[in-house]
Parts: structure tokens; sequence; C-alpha cells
């Protein structure tokens, strides 16, 4: 069975990107729009792994781990944020609130799979 | 000394084919060091040897070309299509004279090519210092950069909180070269007080590697914040020569204990690991830990030694062929002793049955893995093949290939090799269009031509795709139907038309060239498929390109098959092609009033009997079996008088007096010692469209 990664993104064209890339990879992909549209999406998806903008409308990209991690079945997922280089604060600030990674955008298709890769085993 | 100059020639013509890869990469990537590198060693390799064994003129023509790419490998001449060309020629002079068909005349020339090239090289004698102080340099640049790394990672007991799985990343260290895991429990609390969201375990790990430290660190990017983590470089490279440390500078130099400690218990002349533990010093772990890592150095050191010969035995085809036929014998003798076994009822006797047919597999399995060869062998002549012809055409014309590690018996790939330069031929001569006419039609003036090769069950599909001009079925509906092969008026759809080119002397080309078109076209390709129990297939879309589909079966020695009776005799079908079995009564045959056909859920099926095509005396049963078999699209059935079961089958070839007897493509050897003759299904078939 394919793993179910879910990209939260407010430009379509991010999450566009990232679901061809993974689908292409053979993960299943579900989209939302904020922080949000993903918690509503997400409850019996079978999400494994979140990967989330962090500046969206509604619901921020920290505020959307802070809730990820409130929830029993998310606590241990492996959840990863997208940032623009160099935004040292945003990195610690995403990490205490329990991310496991990041990627910095702009970002090319084969590092987005290596980053997957890593956190998902 | 005769045994030993074949041996040079084999090696030779083996660096020669390397040497002609390199080259062709080389050409696409001309500052890759590596290559340069490869080039020279196989150079030097030729000289060196050639004038150990006697073959002092290639020793002398060999060593003019590598002193040209000593001066490459030094950066002093840049690498050229032109210094390609040269060297690919040199190549081929180098060949030419082991197979004693050189042309002196030729030699000279090319020498005289290289010593015209820019920055010539300082005339022979620092060029005949320079392969002295070669050879350790090629030592450190293919080994050197091994690197054993001491990784302890300490995972904060939240670590789970953040997502990371700690197994991941030692998963992604072990990745990265050999690694050896230790660890360490301590941390672990009683069970009462045992938080599973809370990580206790932390890990020692000894990892030997290439790839460096940063590659190292990349591992514990995300986590480094939620552990405690230090790297340490143990070892550069295999050569160090200095003892191994002693358990005791490990743990000293981990921190686990102090020198003096070691020292104190050291005097007392016990198991120094045991002793430390006595002494409280370390816990149990902790030596297991440092005992780990000493073990680990010795078996990468060991793992480096220079002999690494070993590693591989060269052994003649023809031995390897032996063995198969042995093993051969083997299935069939532990048939047999499966059918006494299963017939006495003997438990005893079944229980040993059994392990014999265990290993039986085991072995059969493991020596036809033996015979398979990378696919990759019979691609790199491809290579050559359109770079030459693709020159000579004034076509630019780039191949891809993909695949080349998939594994075919050697058999399949020695025969493989005319089809594949026949359907590249054609692509390069008629698919691919000239420069100007591609840029007429919008495409890129370079083509491309893209070679795969992939797995499918017990089949390798090989697909040969081009971007070319594609086959225009219109085209070849006239052919056809100037040639005769084809009524006027026949209506016939794109697909079928396309099939057509596999007919005998169909050639759309409008005129012979040197190159293809000569008449022996995709028939012949066809039929040398068949041989080797594949198939072709193609498709192609005009002005978008031609696709040629090649399914070649894994290994030729042993299949899986369908034994069936007619009398007393038995016959094997290839299971690859039957789909179904069903029975034919009296009544079915009265009803097609005379013809062989048979309605099998509600289509058609044609049917030949065997029996009376192999004019089998005696009288078929009341109840017949019909085989349905699958051939090119088509369904055909086999009427035989009982259906008796899956069999593995060595295949054995038949004596030459029975190379004409088309519909038998071999024999084997049944439990009982019985022989049962193979059938071709396809020539079978073929024979009722002749006969039609």
């Amino acid at each position: 069975m394919s793993k179910t990664i879910m990209t939260v993104d407010d430009s379509a064209s991010v999450r566009q990107m990232v679901a061809f890339t993974l689908k292409g990879a053979g993960y299943q992909v579900l989209e939302a729009g904020d922080g949000r549209d993903a918690l509503n999406k997400l409850n019996g998806a079978g999400v494994q792994m979140v990967i989330t903008d962090l500046n969206m409308p509604n619901m921020n990209g920290l505020e959307l781990i802070k809730a990820l991690r409130a929830k029993p079945e998310c606590k241990f997922m492996p959840i990863v944020f997208l940032t623009t280089e160099s935004q040292a604060e945003k990195k610690t600030e995403a990490k205490a609130a329990g991310a496991t990674g990041w990627i910095v955008k702009p970002f090319k298709p084969e590092q987005l799979l290596a980053v997957v890769k890593k956190v998902l085993g | 000394m005769d045994h030993q100059q074949a041996a040079y020639k084999v090696e030779a013509y083996e660096l020669l084919s390397e040497l002609e890869t390199s080259l062709l990469e080389l050409e696409q990537t001309p500052d890759n060091k590596d290559l340069v590198d490869r080039v020279f060693r196989a150079m030097h390799t030729i000289k060196g040897s050639g004038a150990m064994f006697g073959f002092d003129e290639i020793a002398a023509f060999t060593h003019d070309v590598e002193t040209v790419f000593d001066r490459v490998r030094d950066g002093h001449i840049p690498v050229t299509t032109h210094l390609v060309n040269l060297a690919l020629s040199a190549r081929d002079q180098i060949k030419a004279m082991l197979d004693g068909t050189a042309d002196a005349d030729r030699g000279t020339g090319i020498i005289e090519g290289f010593r015209a090239l820019p920055a010539p090289a300082a005339d022979t004698a620092p060029a005949a210092a320079a392969p002295a102080t070669a050879d350790p340099e090629d030592r450190a640049a293919a080994a050197g950069d091994e690197q054993i790394f001491r990784i302890c990672f300490a995972p904060h007991a939240d670590l789970f909180a953040s997502g990371t799985n700690p197994l991941a990343l030692l998963d992604e260290l072990a990745e990265l070269g050999s690694c050896r895991v230790v660890a360490h429990t301590d941390r672990l609390p009683e069970p009462a007080a045992f938080d599973p969201e809370q990580c206790y375990l932390r890990w020692d790990v000894l990892l030997s590697t290439d790839q460096g430290l940063d590659a190292v660190k990349d591992v514990f990017i995300f986590a480094e914040d939620g552990c405690d983590l230090s790297i340490d470089l143990l070892a550069q490279g295999p050569a160090a020569d200095d003892a191994l440390p002693r358990l005791g500078e490990i743990l000293v130099a981990r921190g686990d204990v102090t020198p003096a400690m070691v020292e104190k218990v050291v005097q007392e002349q016990k198991r120094l690991g045991q002793l430390l533990v006595d002494a409280q010093a370390v816990r149990p772990e902790q030596v297991c830990a440092a005992l780990a890592e000493q073990q680990f150095l010795e078996q990468t050191r060991r793992k480096c030694d220079p002999p690494a010969a070993a590693a591989s035995v060269r052994v003649a085809a023809e031995k390897l062929d032996a063995l198969v036929n042995l093993v051969g014998e083997l299935v069939t003798v532990q048939a047999r002793l499966s059918q006494k076994a299963v017939t006495d009822r003997d438990p005893e006797l079944l229980a040993i049955t059994e392990v014999v047919e265990r290993l039986t597999a085991e072995l059969r399995d493991h020596v036809l893995s033996v015979r398979m060869l990378p696919i990759e062998t019979a691609f790199t002549k491809l290579r050559r093949l359109v770079r030459d012809l693709s020159g000579e055409l004034g076509k630019s014309i780039e191949l891809h290939t993909e695949g080349g590690e998939t594994e075919l018996d050697k058999t399949v790939i020695e025969q493989l090799n005319d089809p594949l330069v026949h359907i590249l031929r054609n692509s390069i001569d008629h698919g691919i269009e000239t420069p100007e006419q591609r840029r007429a039609a919008g495409k890129p003036p370079q083509g491309t031509i893209r070679i795969q090769a992939e797995h499918s069950g017990a089949n390798v599909l090989i697909r040969i795709a081009d971007d070319g001009a594609g086959i225009d079925p219109e085209r070849i509906r006239a052919k056809a139907v100037a040639k005769g092969l084809l009524a006027s008026d026949a209506e016939k759809s794109d697909k079928e038309l396309l099939q057509m080119v596999f007919l005998p002397g169909f050639s759309t080309a409008g005129t012979v060239t040197s190159v293809s078109g000569r008449g022996v076209g995709m028939d012949v390709v066809k039929r040398s498929l068949e041989a080797l129990r594949g198939g072709i297939e193609i498709n192609s879309e005009k002005d978008r390109g031609t696709t040629i589909t090649l399914k070649l079966p894994l290994t030729l020695a042993i299949i899986d098959g369908l034994l069936v009776q007619i009398g007393a005799e038995k016959f094997v079908l290839p299971l690859a092609s039957v789909e179904a079995c069903v029975e034919l009564t009296r009544q079915d045959v009265a009803d097609a009033h005379g013809r062989n056909i048979l309605n099998i859920r509600d289509r058609l099926v044609p049917y030949i009997p065997l029996r009376e095509r192999f004019a089998v005396a005696g009288a078929p049963p009341a109840i017949e079996q019909v085989v349905i078999n699958q051939v090119d699209d088509h369904q055909v059935g086999i009427v035989v008088d009982r259906v008796i079961g899956e069999h593995q089958i060595v295949i054995k070839t038949m004596n030459t007096l029975y190379k004409d007897v088309q519909e038998i493509s071999g024999a084997t050897i049944l439990g009982d010692g019985t022989v049962a003759l193979i059938l071709d299904v396809q020539q079978l078939i073929h024979g009722l469209d002749q006969a039609a």
C-alpha cells in the first residue's frame, strides 16, 4: 500500500508541484489550502506525513503543526515545513512546535523526494 | 606460453571494449577525470602486459597513445572529439594487431595524428617514467577515500515528539557504506516506569564510507537539535599500517574510562574488558561497543587488503554450459526419485526426496543465475554503431540506454545482438531524419534513440524507440500491393498494415542503401526472436517515431511446460503461451460440420488436431482435450488425448538431423526416463497458415 502525504500550501502551483512529484514517486497525495482546511481533511484520511507551508491565511503552518501534535494519531507523524532560505528564527520556532524537518524553497523535485524518503523511511 | 598469450588476448579484448565505452562516455563528458583515468589505465595495462607476453608491437604502439593520455590526465591536452576519434581508431588498430590483421601504415598514421596534437608530449623520456609513478596514484584514487567514522547518537527522550524515526536515520547511515550498530540499553527504566512515548535507547555506529563527513552529517540534519551527536573520524583510508588500536585505547579515546584506570587493571593481567567491568569503571555494554569497534576496524582493513582478485573468478563458458547440462540431468533424476517415492509410499524415502527436491531447485536457480549477464554488454556495441553510422549518414543522433543492469541468459544476449543491430540500423537509416528535415518538421535537430530493458514476469522487455519520421501505413499498403502481398482493395487497419513489415521480402525504403534496406528485413529479426521463444511488436506514429518492443525469455535452459499425451506419445507445450484447457466431445466436432473450429466463451477458436497432424496411430478417446494457446493476439487450440500436468522442463537440443522439423523445438527427459518432444506452438500455427 502506498503511503499518503498531505501537502498544505495556499499557493496552488506549489501544491501542484509537490503533488506531481510525490505521485510520480508512487505516493498518494492529499491537498489542502491552509491549516484549517488541512485539519478538516485529515480526519480518517490515513495521512502518514504532512508537508506544510508556514505563511498561510486562516491558520498558518506553526499553528497547524501545534494542532497536529495535539492530536493523538498525529503525535509522532513526520511533519515537514517549507521555508525560504535563512529564516533562522522561523526554523527554530517550527522545530519547537514539533516539526520533523524542513525544505528550503525554491527546491527541486529530487530534493523534495530525498527529504520525504528521509523522514518517512 | 601460448596459453598465457591466449589469456592476454582475452584480457586485452575485454580492456578494449571497456576502453571503447569509456571513450564514448568521455566524449559526452570531457571533464570527467575518472574516465580519463580509466582510459589511461586500460592503455597502460594493454601496454604493460603486451610487453610481458611478447606482443612488442602492441606495446610500442600503445605506448605512444598512453603518453598522450598521460598528458590529458595532467590537463595539458584537452579532451576533444578529434582526440576521441583518434583514440577510437587507435583502439581499433590495437584490436587489429591482436587479430593479426593490422595495417602498419594505418598505425603510423594514427601515431602521427597523436603527435600532431597541441602541446605535444615532451617526447619519450619523461613519458616512459610516467607509468612507474602512475600505479600508486591509481590505487589511491580507487580506494583512498574510504573513511571510518564513529557516530555516537544519543537521542533526547522526547525525540519521537518531533516525528523523527531514529531507525530511519540508522537505515540511512547503512546506505552510505558498511556499518555496524551497537545499541545501548543503559537508559532503559524499570518496566513500571517505562513510557512508550519516550526514546530510551542510544546507538554507537561504526561506518565505513567513501561519501565523506558531510554526507554523514546530512543524515542527522533534522535531528541535530533532538539528540546528542558526536561524529569522529577514526581512520582514513585502508593503507594505515600501524597496529590496530587496543581495547583500552578505544575506551580511553571514547572518554569511557581514564588511562590511569586502564593502567591499574592491566597490572592484574586478566581479560581487560572483564576487569574494567569488575572494577565498575565501565558497564558491560560499553565494553561490547568497544569490542565491536575493534572488530569492525579489523574487518574493514581486511576487506581493503589487496587480494581483491578473489572476489571474482574467470571461468570458461563451456564449463558453465556443462554445469547447466548437469543440473538439468539432476533435475530429471530428482523427478524420477520423487515419482518412485510417491509410488512406493515410503515415508522415509519421501522425506529425503523432499530435501533433494529443495536442494536441486536451489542449485538450479544458482547455476542459472551464474549464466546471467547484464544486457549492458549488448548495449555497448550499439553505442559505437550509432555513433559511426550517424556520422556516416550526416545525422545527429543521441542514444540513451536504460536498464542496462537487467540480466539475461548469456545465450539469449549473444543471439540478441544481430536483431538489435538490425533494428537500430533501420532506425538510424529510415527513422531519424536529417537535421534539416527535422528542423523543418519543428523537431530538435538531434534525433534520439532510446533503448530500455526491463523485467516483466518471466520475460525481459527491450524497447527501442526513436523520435524519427515513423512509418506511414499508406506507404506500407502501396508497397504491399505493388509486391502482390495484399489485394488493392483489402481493408486493413493501420495496426495490421504495420505488422506487414514482418513479412518476408518486405522493405519500404525508397532506395537501397549500404546500411539497410537490402530486403533481408524485419522478417529475419522476427524469426530469430521466435527462435529464442520471444516475440516482437511494432508501434509507429507518422512524424512522431517508431517503437519496437522485443520480448525475451529470461533463460533458455529450463522452462515451465504443460505435459500432454497423444496415444503413447508425450509432448510438452511451453506453459507461457497456454491460456486454458477445455474438453472437445464428439458432439462439438459434429456441430462444427467438419471445420476445426470450437466455440469458447462465444469466440470462435480454430484448433489443430495433433493426432492427425503427427499421424499418431489409433483412435482418439471419446472426450479429447484442447489446450488453448495465445500466439500473436490469436487464440489457437491444440487437440490432445490427455493433459497430464505442469512440469519443470529441462530443454535438450535435438540433433542437427532434426533441424528441419520446425514444429519441434527440442526434447526433454521425463521422470520415468522417457523422452517428450517440446512443441513449437508458433511454428505449428504458421504451418497451418501456409497450408490454408
